[in-house]
């Protein structure tokens, strides 16, 4: 019998054979295991869980359906609320969100909320036949930029509510940073086709290959008919470290790694895009999306991974979850380690990392510690590749091809408590306006903005 | 799907492909760029806008065999598809004001800077242009440049067409005779854009190159097609492609452009194959 005081455990593949392919980690609940994790919920009446959730979901209801065995009525419920629910069921932050709030976590485990929503989704998507909504358009055409988590949770709320979508996509494929930044293993690419797919039985239209700012300007937006324009268009710019040796061949940000491997898919034989199979490799940073570089590094043959970080493990921004994974797989971390110098082996290729230790002093503006050097302490971490993962700004060019909306010093796009920017009918929201933050924050902008837009139509 | 219009093959390794993008086209400028996929296991690849029509709706493109994906496109008829193309990216060539001015093509550079050099024309500037190639076999876009520049060299490495040697060295010739430009502006081999900037530098005309880095998405986000430029990282994709060729450290540039080289050789040889399989 289970305890019932603890979730019951995810199913996960054997780390030794999962570290070397990217295949999913994660094998999901059975229908067993998903009535009886719902059987947990003790489905209270103010329902402190929905209150965590950016998306509001109705939590307690879906998983009393969940325990009713009427998975389509928990579908429904979730639905009503997400536009992704497949992709939230694994990978949203739930131990900071809903789960934080579970009461069942005073005394044990929360009820594993995140496991329950990816099990009704996989289910709803495994459906061969979805029936096709029956929605009145009101011929009102509003234009989406950028279809990643924001851009694609508010074109769905607006074709809900009848607006004519479309939603423009600079790259070739829908998805944003589930399509190009998080690897198949965590987040497998049918499933995010699959819900953009929802998304166009909902009468979304995604028009890919255009370049906001570039193809089409914002302007160009308005005298082509569109009443309201939201701009979802993300955090993309990566940032550099800015010391010796990062123009080294064998130096890449995480984007450009993780956008080759995911949206390029070159790790696949008959892909035509490059890799670089680094044998030792350094990535340097300490988020979700650091953790995601090291896992696929490793997933690309290296022999050693090492994570470099310059706080502690309790300040590592990754999600428990996600740095439990990497260490069952053989990822290292080096702690309290802060890069100085990549050192160039003569042939313009990575050799190393030089790196000083850090210690902790006071708390910082952010509430973290703030590190500072420990003398004496240099020393070469052997890498022959180094990728850098140290966060990402505000792409910058819908900002320079529309010089009158307003963005501040950081390049985030400013908008008011509607995620209305200063242009009339223009909303803002994810990280365009936040900086790089997660799925579920954007979708939770995404869906606002929604609102808003459909009140500033109703005027 | 984008549909090629046209295609003819400029030397046996250099074709120029007219492309049904209305929407690229619209906005397109010279000195910017577009990214291509051929299909749907391609590779994204940078191409420099080597001509646009507004009015049919077109843009072209022109592209030198290296790897297997320019290898694929070369295999790309008359009639067929591509995938993706997408633009126009980068920031477009600042020629107001310009009077008198020297365009450097080297090789199938020369396909980028043709527009460069018809704008100017078009503006009203003279144009004196300098087209460089191994040899006569590879000559390319001889009478277009003839038509908008008020004075053409042609140099072979060898001699076998036009006058043997380098374009530095017509360069310095011309401006040793007297002629004063208000800028030279570059685009070929990193290695010949070095060289045109070191004897720019000696002269004191202000040098403006293009470049072309290794990218993926061309929009600013993967950060792979970063360049030093003045001692700072810029993105080609979106800083530029076109930088004042005085700051720029072309040495760090020309050994990461070779980054995947190996891959680039076995991936069209990989695709050649393919091809040669098919054709029997």
């Amino acid at each position: 019998m289970f305890d019932p005081k603890v979730k019951h455990p995810m199913p996960t593949r054997d780390p030794k054979i999962r570290a070397r392919d990217f295949l999913p980690v994660e094998l999901g609940y059975d229908e067993e295991t998903a009535v009886e994790e719902a059987k947990r919920c003790l489905n209270c009446k103010n329902k402190p869980c929905t209150g965590g959730c950016p998306v509001r979901i109705d939590i307690p209801a879906f998983i009393a359906k969940v325990a009713a065995r009427d998975f389509d009525g928990a579908y429904e419920i979730i639905n009503a609320s997400s536009s992704l629910p497949a992709v939230c069921g694994r990978v949203c932050p739930q131990e900071t969100q809903c789960e934080s709030k579970c009461v069942r976590g005073i005394k044990g485990e929360p009820v594993a909320i995140g496991r329950l929503e990816r099990f009704v989704a996989d289910y709803h998507l495994n459906k061969p036949e979805k029936p096709v909504p029956k929605i009145e358009k009101n011929g009102v055409k509003v234009a989406i930029v950028g279809a990643g988590s924001a851009g694609l949770t508010c074109a769905g709320d607006l074709a809900k509510k009848g607006y004519e979508v479309t939603v423009f996509e600079a790259l070739h494929k829908a998805g944003g940073v589930m399509t190009y930044g998080i690897p198949e293993f965590r987040l497998p690419k049918s499933i995010v086709s699959a819900e953009i797919e929802n998304l166009s039985r909902l009468g979304v239209k995604i028009e890919t290959n255009v370049v906001i700012g570039k193809t089409l300007t914002i302007e160009d937006l308005k005298e082509d008919g569109y009443k309201a324009i939201f701009i979802g268009s993300g955090a993309g710019l990566p940032k550099f470290l800015h010391i010796k040796g990062e123009e080294l061949n064998g130096v890449f940000s995480a984007n450009e790694f993780l956008t080759r491997i995911n949206l390029m898919r070159a790790y696949e034989p008959d892909a035509d895009t490059p890799i670089w199979r680094g044998n030792k490799v350094a990535v340097i940073g300490g988020g979700n999306v650091a953790m995601d570089a090291a896992r696929s590094a490793m997933r690309l043959g290296a022999e050693k991974v090492y994570v470099v970080y310059r706080r502690s493990e309790e300040e590592l921004p990754a999600r428990r979850e996600e740095v439990a994974h990497a260490k069952e797989e053989g990822v290292e971390f080096h702690l309290l380690t802060d890069p100085t110098e990549i050192l160039d082996d003569g042939n313009y290729n990575v050799a190393g990392l030089r790196c000083v230790e850090m210690q902790l002093g006071e708390a910082d503006a952010s509430g973290r510690r703030r590190p500072f050097v420990k003398p004496d302490s240099e020393f070469v971490l052997e890498a022959d590749t180094v990728i850098v993962s140290i966060g990402t700004a505000p792409n910058p060019l819908i900002k320079n091809a529309t010089p009158e909306l307003a963005v501040t010093d950081w390049g985030g796009i400013v908008v008011d408590e509607d995620l209305g920017t200063n242009l009339d009918g223009v909303y803002a929201g994810g990280d365009a306006t936040s900086g790089a933050a997660t799925v579920i924050m954007a979708m939770g902008a995404g869906k606002r903005a929604a609102d808003s837009i459909d009140r500033y139509l109703n005027r | 799907m984008y549909k090629i219009l046209k295609r003819e093959e400029l030397n046996p390794t250099v074709t120029r492909f007219v492309v049904e993008a209305p929407a690229v086209a619209r906005k397109a400028e010279a000195g910017q760029f577009i990214i291509l996929r051929v299909d749907e296991k391609g590779e994204r690849i940078p191409l420099t806008i080597a001509d646009f029509d507004r009015a049919a709706g077109t843009v072209t493109v022109i592209a030198q065999v290296v790897g297997g994906t320019t290898e694929k496109l070369n295999h790309v008829p008359e009639g067929g598809y591509i995938a993706d193309f997408v633009g126009p990216l980068g920031k477009p060539s600042e020629l107001t004001g310009l009077k008198k001015v020297a365009v450097i093509g080297g090789g199938v550079g020369c396909a980028i800077a043709l527009p460069t050099a018809k704008k100017l024309h078009a503006l009203g500037a003279e144009v004196h242009s300098i087209i460089g190639f191994r040899n006569k076999d590879l000559v390319i876009l001889e009478e277009d440049f003839a038509a908008c520049s008020d004075k053409l060299s042609v140099l072979t490495d060898d001699g076998s067409y036009g006058k043997k040697g380098l374009v530095t060295d017509e360069l310095r010739s011309l401006i040793e005779s007297g002629e004063k430009y208000d800028e030279v502006i570059a685009i070929g081999p990193v290695i010949m854009m070095k060289f045109v900037c070191k004897l720019t530098k000696e002269f004191g005309v202000k040098t403006v190159v293009s470049m072309n880095p290794i990218m993926v998405d061309g929009t600013g986000m993967c950060g792979g097609c970063r360049l030093l430029v003045g001692g700072q990282t810029k993105f080609a994709c979106v800083d530029g492609p076109e930088f004042d060729g005085h700051q720029v450290d072309f040495d760090s540039a020309m050994r990461s452009g070779g980054k995947f080289r190996p891959h680039e050789k076995e991936n069209r040889e990989k695709v050649c194959n393919l091809f040669k399989k098919e054709v029997r």
